[in-house]
């Protein structure tokens, strides 16, 4: 996140933009985007020669649209460094286009714009039914039949998917058998093949890839650059690696990068859910770990300094918790967990829960007494002693901070940001024709 | 006349249906890989790891009455005790439980053939079984016991891979969804000026989820899904990346991990965006693997959102009045229930709201409601593929009756709101010469809808 600690954290607030004038000039505006500092609004538009083109205001500027209209656009997002990127189509010709600067290089189809923490963008491409990814406008040299789940690494510098490494037809399930995928790592192929090959993620020394792989239909395997663990199981989810470096006397941007960091790196190791005998446990390194039986298991997460780890769990069937070190909290949920994470001092966890239909927090093993239609991912502060959401309720959007409501009411709103110093809260949203920015002391 | 036939009558059928040997390469190359210490393994490891009480309690309560058969539309259109429900589980489970798994290779494909084809997973003979027995559990225990040894019908072991590598039951690309739904964004924008199929939006009440066979072959399905949806003034979303297609042939091939892959992708891909609820198209066995099967496998009692069959959206469309209709449908129709909503949902009164709000003349089919014969093509038995047609489509006798009985008062055009009761139906009307039109409710709606000036 660029110049994260730069930013305006003292005008309480500003108006970005005014949408009415959006609404009188363009026939057609699809969902607006705001960028991570909260100073600039963007939406992809149609023009007066009815092309699409992407629209951009920031305070006290009029709206300007991109000088280049497509036939085409999609994906609109802010990047990490806020430069504003979209996939754009000219005469059947498709490139990412950042800032009204296109790629020199185009393609049938692209998709799946991915960026790291820097900004570096890569997306899957097809040219003549064949596959590849590019990585900042440098394509792979070599290309599939078949080309799945793109992962960028955290360096930027590493591309890597499933690819389809046997050409197989459909209808040779024998061949298929036999293994015709496996993970290709800027364009290079591991030289093993699978059955099947899913959820590749990058180590964050961004030198080391795993993946879930099965090598006949009950034989599933964790799989890390290319070698398999040496126990099968009847079932994997997705793998993950511990952290392979401490930092100190850091601040966690909202993209998860870390600002001030020192690097002491460490050797990794790769944990991820198993199922043996019906039951789910978290393995590390092709072992059980966690020896307790789940009826569920996913979404395992480490405290950043690697130290600690939990996942969601539902130590019965339809009940749903968060386990730390195999310990599961004592409140249970009926209907959903999602989006746990450690805060940044590693001292607690909180999630998403959804139980009896109803949307709410859970810090700790403790509800928030908030309950929300829907609600979005959980922010702490870098200090770990806030927790921030975004939630709607009844047809409006709020924030809600530690478990009670702040500010006013929105018609839509992006996810609060922590100001560095742990003070103030970033609150960008619409409020009737208004983007305000606002910023709000806690 | 008897509506049953005589002892000798059954016995010349049955020797003329022992005769059609049945040739599936996804069977025969299976069985080549076995040997009688694997299938003996395989299906122990099965019975004792993954079944309990409820196959024993279902195997030992059957009092052998044949109750049953008069539930089965096999047993109906082929009249042979071979394809009564007891029958089916005669030359299969009980077998394997009597020898504990000690069977031989050409058993385990005579098995794989009444287990994958013979059956429809209909779940109608429970209702006539004195003791409520679910035959299609039984049947889907021994899916489960060839999944594992690889003897699987081809055509539907390849859609089950084809979910494994995509996500999707067709092959599809990821490109070529993204692009399937600009097509028909593009299309649909001649009919509403600037209509929106929007792609991940975030918050949508609605995360919209269909079958492969749209994008593949019904793309216009989508379309009308889009032209509706704009019309009634919906916040909803398609995603672009995998996880849109709610199908899963892998619950009827046995592939239970994969299923429940196929389903958590589904389930995080709405929950991801934030969607209120998924509202499902018109298919009858991806529903019963969202909100019945898959959901608890992976351990949930419920789906963790919402999820919404067409039926029930379409019916909510006209009870809030969010459409408006130019006239209703002026041709006579007949409705088909699909099992897995009717009979395993209930939402066949629904169905005939819809049917009321939309057609100026309804005729119903007898037997109907949760009654109403299976299409022969549920269960995977279409997904089999070609090695089986013939067979599935002579074990919708019943149905043909039943649909030329429906053509003798009047209907000419026969709705049906799943996509595997299009694919039986078709192949029924065509085979005995119903000369009847089938239709999608999604097919109704969007030719009499009034679309809105702007």
């Amino acid at each position: 996140m660029s110049n994260y600690d730069k930013w305006d954290w003292d005008t309480s607030k500003k108006k970005v933009a005014d949408l009415s004038a959006w609404r009188e000039r363009f026939p057609y505006i699809e969902e607006f985007r705001v960028s991570h500092d909260g100073e600039k609004v963007a939406a992809i538009v149609k023009n007066e020669d009815m092309e699409f083109t992407v629209c951009v205001q920031s305070e006290d500027n009029e709206p300007e649209t991109w000088e280049n209209g497509y036939d085409k656009a999609w994906n609109l997002q802010f990047g990490p460094d806020d430069r504003l990127s979209a996939l754009v189509s000219d005469a059947g010709e498709w490139k990412v286009s950042t800032d009204d600067e296109t790629w020199e290089n185009g393609y049938d189809f692209i998709w799946n714009m991915k960026f790291n923490s820097n900004g570096n963008i890569a997306v899957s491409a097809q040219k003549e039914l064949l596959y590849s990814v590019v990585n900042n406008d440098t394509p792979w040299e070599n290309e599939f039949s078949r080309l799945t789940d793109m992962v960028i690494s955290p360096d930027g510098d590493k591309t890597a998917a499933v690819v389809e490494s046997v050409p197989v037809l459909e209808s040779e399930i024998f061949k298929f058998r036999q293994g015709c995928y496996s993970i290709a790592v800027n364009g290079e192929t591991w030289d093993r093949n699978f059955m099947n090959v899913w959820n590749p993620s990058f180590s964050d020394d961004s030198n080391h890839i795993a993946a879930s792989v099965r090598t006949s239909y009950y034989d599933y395997y964790i799989v890390v650059d290319g070698k398999t663990w040496d126990k099968s199981f009847s079932s994997v989810w997705e793998p993950r690696f511990s952290p392979s470096s401490i930092e100190k006397s850091s601040i966690t941007a909202p993209n998860g990068e870390l600002l001030n960091k020192e690097l002491h790196p460490h050797n990794y190791s790769v944990t991820a859910p198993v199922k043996r005998g019906g039951k789910w446990y978290l393995a590390k390194d092709g072992e059980i770990f966690w020896d307790r039986p789940y009826f569920q298991l996913w979404q395992q997460f480490y405290s950043p300094d690697g130290t600690k780890i939990a996942a969601i769990v539902a130590p019965e069937f339809g009940k749903w918790t968060i386990a730390l070190d195999n310990t599961p909290w004592e409140i249970r949920f009926s209907d959903y967990l999602s989006d746990p994470l450690f805060s940044p001092d590693g001292n607690g966890v909180a999630c998403l829960f959804k139980d009896k239909g109803k949307w709410g927090v859970a810090v700790d093993g403790k509800a928030w007494d908030c309950l929300f239609d829907m609600v979005w991912q959980p922010v702490f502060s870098n200090n770990g002693s806030h927790l921030a959401v975004k939630f709607k309720k009844d047809g409006f959007y709020h924030i809600a901070l530690n478990g009670n409501i702040i500010d006013e009411k929105y018609d839509d709103l992006a996810n609060p940001i922590f100001s560095p110093d742990n003070s103030s809260i970033l609150v960008r949203g619409l409020q009737g024709s208004s983007y305000n920015r606002k910023v709000i002391k806690i | 006349m008897s509506e049953y036939k005589s002892v000798n009558e059954i016995k010349k059928d049955t020797k003329k249906n022992e005769s059609k040997k049945i040739e599936d390469r996804g069977i025969l190359n299976g069985l080549e890989q076995l040997t009688p210490e694997k299938i003996e393994s395989v299906i122990n490891q099965v019975i004792n790891d993954e079944t309990g009480a409820r196959l024993k309690v279902y195997v030992d309560t059957c009092v052998h009455c044949g109750m049953c058969s008069k539930g089965c539309h096999f047993f109906l259109s082929l009249n042979d005790p071979k394809f009564s429900p007891a029958g089916k589980v005669k030359q299969t489970l009980w077998e394997i439980l009597r020898k504990k798994g000690k069977v031989s290779t050409e058993f385990i494909k005579d098995a794989a053939t009444v287990a994958y084809t013979q059956c429809n997973l209909c779940k109608r003979c429970a209702m006539y079984c004195p003791f409520g027995l679910d035959v299609a559990y039984v049947m889907s225990v021994m899916r489960r016991i060839c999944h594992k040894l690889g003897v699987v019908p081809l055509y539907i072991q390849d859609t089950a891979h084809s979910h494994s590598a995509t996500m999707n039951q067709m092959w599809v690309k990821d490109d070529e969804w993204v692009d399937t739904l600009m097509w028909q964004e593009e299309e649909a924008q001649e009919a509403m000026e600037n209509l929106r199929i929007p792609l991940d939006r975030e918050g949508a009440d609605i995360f919209y989820s269909v079958i492969g066979p749209e994008p593949k072959f019904r793309a216009q399905l989508i379309f009308q899904a889009a032209v509706i949806m704009n019309a009634a003034h919906e916040n909803w979303t398609m995603p672009s990346m995998p996880g849109w297609d709610n199908s899963d042939m892998c619950m009827f091939t046995g592939d239970y991990e994969m299923m429940e892959r196929l389903k958590r992708r589904h389930f995080e891909s709405a929950l991801h965006l934030r969607a209120k609820r998924i509202v499902m198209g018109e298919c009858g066995h991806a529903f019963r693997s969202v909100y019945d099967v898959g959901n608890r496998a992976l351990g949930w009692k419920m789906p963790p959102i919402e999820v919404v069959h067409a039926i029930e959206y379409y019916n909510e469309l006209f009870e809030q009045k969010k459409i408006k209709i130019k006239k209703k449908f002026d041709r006579p129709v007949t409705l088909h229930d699909p099992c897995n909503i009717s009979r395993g949902r209930g939402l066949h009164e629904m169905a005939r709201n819809i049917v009321n709000a939309t057609c100026s003349e309804f005729i119903e089919m007898t037997p109907n409601r949760e009654h109403n014969y299976c299409c022969s093509a549920g269960g995977g038995v279409i997904n089999c593929g070609p090695p089986f047609k013939n067979a599935r489509v002579e074990s919708g006798k019943a149905k043909a009756k039943q649909l030329f009985a429906a053509k003798a008062k009047g209907a000419e055009v026969v709705i049906a709101p799943c996509h595997n009761c299009h694919g039986g139906l078709e192949d029924i009307i065509h085979h005995y010469g119903v000369e009847m039109e089938l239709k999608f409710f999604g097919d109704i709606i969007y030719e009499i809808l009034e679309l809105p000036e702007s």
